[in-house]
């Protein structure tokens, strides 16, 4: 081998050897460990294959835990993910920060006027969007048909508060550890207080009035709470206070509670394999009270890129095939179309072959009902249904939680709960500087 | 304080030693049995010790998900590394307080343990932007120097009682022989607190490996120890105990292993000078 | 013994620990201390600044404040109590000559190997469940109500799960204790016609005082700081009804991120932690002289 040979060789090895670093981008994405998040990571080989240049490094975290993580992370700037998931209540919150990359720039094909308008809504900011929803829920009601039926009733599609409470009261029975109803009573902004704000604008409650002054001392608000106490108590399982979205689930697939009024996503799982009633359940809106607005809420799991990644373009790309149609049309192939992440997309609810999904439609109706602008009877200074997009909302959800689920367990009246919570919400706003 | 008992005691204390252990043991033996079960017979009412429908799926499944050796590298190198890193710390500072005490020595050993008083949750934030400026985030090195620093005061605590109980006469001696004081620790002592530095290093792998606060804080993907895992398989949406139970008993295997083995050496050395 | 030279090296050979726990407190110290003074709150950035002692004040005036006090000193004094006393019982009933002493041993040190949230999670899920738990199946099958561990006894179900966590670590310690009791003692104290009663009160009881002092010190360091258990199975409530202080600040920091308060939380903390070792030691510190 001469010595030119050599060189050439060696010149080319080292060109090769540029030539795949500059090319293969690692990313760093961050994730709730939720089914649909998790399937999307058994489909893996297909982004690989169209984007083999780009390596996807997973952070798959419970939700507390990650939250924490990923908030930590991004309000000291310290850019370990480069997309992050994140739900509608951080997104106007961190767009506004300027923490956010726009995702105004994907392609045309993603076709962003074909995401549902609430969700759209929901994650935009100044015209700007931030985050690009991977799934969105809303609440309603799942029923068990056969109780129903036995008990000689049948469950109105647009229910009102007091058949839900007639319903509850015929299908409870106590002895065979069946409970009409749960609902969640677990503290925190994201559990009971997610279920009771919604509950609450359908009673025309609301957290704050246009100037900002807490109104849990208002007769909305003793409405909701009198109802759910009612209810609960009567009707729901013992211990309730502890019953989050997760107990909740268990409970309903072991055929425990005659209803359940929580995510639209649950349905999948209580008609799934590990349910015991799954082809005994029905679906209804969340009730109303004749006010003309329905307790549900509108939450969209979605996927951002930090200001501080440095990998935005790669970001964008795999944002991209997370939640475009062909990701869509890609899990009906593989998992058939009941596992479609639900609620972002126009295009999937006119598609046939989903319509006959038992749940599809009360999906759609459900989040299409809910207003993140408008949520409740009155006027508010804040966006969202289920939570106030302001950064102080986590620490006052949390109280508020946890003393709501304090009257559940029977620690406190309703009087007592709510007159602490406008006192502890008083404090926090002022601390705040929102009122004086 | 072994006896000889009477048959008939012995028969009794062994009765009741065994149902007293399986009593303790059995949340463990329950995850490890649930690990097996199916998701719904995992909640089944009532509940079933041993399943018909056995299966194996919790850990194919836990498997597949995640990047499981990768996660048990990263224990093993951040546990084992604080913990031989504490070590080389801790057995000069102990030696020196053990046979050249002050009178400080006792305020100093109090001191130390007291470093451990502040609440992690209060200075997460703080440690955070430290770990960030100094590029710490995320790397097993980081990892490595916090939890070393968080268990140099057991360390130390724990190797200074040992050596305390090491004869000064010897010491005496090996000096007549005109040994250096590295010589010293190196060819009197150690050998002679060797079963004492075992059990110190066991306990604080063992305290190492199941920390999951700053392990979680502190790391994103690269470091990512076992507590991590866990958290990947905690309250996702839809049943989770079998999975969860599979994932933790994939998590504590390793240290249960380690603590069959060396269980001799962990009840013989765990004094922390309790005994005189 | 010690020369002149042998104190100085001594010193250096004291002084790396010494100059890195410096560090490792002083650091953290000095910016908690600094942000317990500041607004800081994560999610809202531009809104900073100096605040006296209103983060203190916040903590101090907090309804829940007293209670969780109360509760930290609860938690740390009932795990200490119950890991005390069955560890003992437990120690002297292992220590015996049984069949499969080894294997025992190891199904009692197990507890120990489980990670804090998943121990948590397991008994809230597990066992202690008011529908899908072990122990409400066991209330029923005697035709009683389940009891509703974590809605009306939180406390003692956190204090619980602690304990068996920690129960472990107590055994063992205690166990090599008592390995190191001479059997001739007893022996002789037995010929002597003294009761096993009168036998563990006079003899077993006082060689264990000094193991006895150790489990309290190392493992009030570690129970002062604990929320994760509670984070896990009861969230601090029903209410704040099992609120302790560490949980207090976890909320400030991780639900709030209201940096300084937490910061505010944390210097108390180690002021409450400071006062509960000066006692310690004053009630304890003389079974650790020689």
């Amino acid at each position: 081998m001469t010595k030119t040979l050599r060189a050439l060789l060696g010149a080319t090895a080292l060109a090769t050897l540029a030539g795949v670093a500059s090319a293969e981008t690692t990313i760093t994405v961050a994730t709730v460990n939720n089914g649909d998040m998790v399937r999307m990571q058994g489909l893996m080989d297909d982004f690989n294959a169209k984007h083999p240049d780009i390596k996807v490094e997973w952070v798959t975290l419970e939700e507390n835990v990650l939250r924490q993580n990923v908030t930590t992370d991004i309000a000291t700037g310290g850019g370990q993910y480069d997309v992050i998931t994140i739900g509608t209540y951080e997104v106007p919150i961190w767009g506004k920060q300027g923490w956010l990359e726009s995702l105004n720039d994907l392609p045309a094909e993603y076709d962003v006027d074909d995401l549902l308008p609430a969700i759209r809504g929901g994650l935009t900011v100044d015209g700007n969007l931030y985050a690009a929803p991977f799934y969105g829920e809303s609440s309603m009601v799942m029923y068990r048909k056969d109780l129903m039926e036995a008990a000689g009733l049948t469950m109105p599609d647009a229910p009102t508060w007091a058949d839900i409470e007639k319903a509850a009261a015929a299908m409870t029975d106590k002895s065979k550890e069946q409970y009409g109803i749960c609902l969640r009573g677990k503290a925190g902004w994201g559990e009971n207080m997610a279920f009771l704000t919604a509950m609450s604008n359908s009673f025309g409650a609301r957290w704050f009035d246009e100037k900002w002054v807490p109104q849990f001392d208002q007769p909305e608000w003793k409405a909701t709470l009198d109802t759910y106490l009612k209810l609960m108590n009567e009707y729901g399982p013992p211990g309730a206070s502890n019953n989050g979205f997760n107990e909740n689930l268990t409970l309903f697939q072991q055929g425990k509670c005659g209803m359940w009024i929580d995510a639209t996503v649950a349905a999948s799982f209580v008609t799934g394999k590990d349910s015991t009633v799954a082809d005994k359940v029905g679906f209804a809106l969340a009730p109303d009270n004749g006010l003309g607005k329905r307790g549900n809420w509108l939450w969209a799991w979605s996927l951002a890129v930090p200001s501080s990644s440095d990998a935005k373009d790669a970001a964008k790309v795999f944002i991209d095939w997370a939640t475009n149609k062909d990701y869509l049309a890609l899990v009906a192939s593989k998992e058939g179309w009941a596992n479609v992440p639900p609620g972002t997309r126009t295009s999937l609810y006119s598609n046939e072959e989903y319509a006959k999904v038992p749940f599809a439609k009360m999906t759609i109706d459900s989040i299409n009902s809910a207003d993140p602008n408008a949520p409740t009877v009155k006027p508010v200074p804040y966006v969202g249904v289920q939570f106030v997009a302001i950064p102080e909302f986590q620490g006052l959800g949390t109280t508020v939680g946890e003393i709501f689920s304090a009257a559940l367990a029977g620690q406190k009246t309703a009087d007592e709960a709510l007159a602490e919570a406008q006192a502890a919400v008083t404090d926090e706003m002022k601390a705040a500087g929102y009122i004086q | 304080m072994a006896r000889a008992l009477s048959p008939r005691r012995k028969l009794i204390s062994t009765l009741a030693a065994w149902t007293v252990a399986l009593i303790i043991f059995f949340p463990v033996l329950w995850m490890i049995l649930t690990s097996f079960k199916t998701e719904p017979s995992a909640v089944a009412m009532p509940p079933q010790l041993f399943t018909a429908d056995w299966t194996l799926e919790n850990y194919a499944e836990v498997w597949a998900r995640s990047d499981y050796p990768r996660f048990f590298w990263n224990s093993v190198v951040i546990s084992v590394g604080s913990t031989l890193l504490g070590l080389v710390i801790a057995i000069p500072a102990a030696w020196a307080m053990a046979f050249v005490p002050g009178k400080k020595t006792k305020d100093l050993l109090m001191w130390m343990l007291s470093t451990k008083m502040m609440p992690a949750v209060a200075v997460m934030i703080p440690l955070y932007l430290l770990f960030q400026r100094l590029g710490l985030i995320d790397t097993k090195f980081g990892l490595v120097i916090a939890l070393m620093l968080m268990n140099l005061p057991i360390i130390i605590w724990m190797l200074y009682t040992y050596f305390k109980e090491i004869p000064g006469e010897i010491l005496e001696a090996s000096r007549m022989d005109g040994a250096t004081l590295w010589g010293e620790i190196i060819y009197v002592l150690t050998p002679m607190a060797l079963p004492g530095i075992a059990s110190t290093m066991l306990l604080n792998i063992i305290l190492a490996w199941n920390e999951a606060f700053w392990t979680i804080v502190l790391t994103t993907t690269k470091a990512a120890p076992l507590s991590a895992f866990i958290a990947s398989f905690s309250a996702p949406q839809g049943l989770f105990y079998a999975k969860l139970s599979a994932a933790s008993a994939m998590a504590i295997l390793p240290i249960l292993i380690l603590g069959w083995f060396s269980q001799k050496q962990l009840v013989r050395g765990l004094t922390f000078g309790a005994v005189k | 013994m010690s020369t002149q030279s042998s104190r100085l090296a001594a010193r250096a050979m004291v002084a790396p620990s010494v100059v890195l726990l410096l560090i490792w407190m002083i650091v953290p110290l000095a910016m908690t201390l600094y942000y317990s003074f500041r607004l800081y709150r994560l999610l809202s950035p531009d809104r900073t600044g100096w605040v006296g002692f209103n983060n203190y004040l916040w903590f101090i005036n907090s309804p829940d404040f007293w209670l969780a006090l109360f509760n930290t000193l609860a938690l740390v004094g009932g795990v200490l109590i119950i890991t005390v006393v069955l560890g003992i019982l437990i120690a002297l009933l292992i220590d015996q000559p049984v069949k499969g002493q080894g294997f025992l041993r190891i199904l009692v040190i197990a507890p120990f190997f489980v990670m804090p949230p998943v121990a948590a999670s397991i008994w809230e899920n597990l066992f202690l469940h008011p529908q899908n738990g072990l122990f409400s199946a066991v209330a029923r099958s005697f035709g009683a109500q389940p009891i509703l561990f974590l809605e009306n006894y939180p406390m003692l179900s956190v204090i619980g799960i602690v304990s068996w966590e920690w129960l472990p670590f107590a055994t063992l310690i205690l166990l090599t204790a008592l390995q190191s009791l001479s059997s001739e003692q007893l022996e002789a104290a037995e010929m002597d016609g003294a009761s096993a009663f009168s036998r563990f009160r006079y003899i077993i009881l006082p060689h264990m005082t000094r193991a006895i002092t150790v489990v309290i010190l190392i493992q009030t360091i570690f129970l002062l700081g604990i929320f994760g258990e509670i984070f896990t199975t009861t969230q601090g409530g029903p209410g704040s009804a099992s609120t302790t202080l560490p949980y207090m600040i976890f909320k400030q920091a991780i639900a709030a991120k209201d940096i300084g308060r937490a910061a505010a939380g944390g210097i108390i903390a180690v002021i409450l932690a400071n006062i509960v070792a000066y006692f310690l030691m004053r009630g304890l510190g003389r079974n650790l002289e020689n």
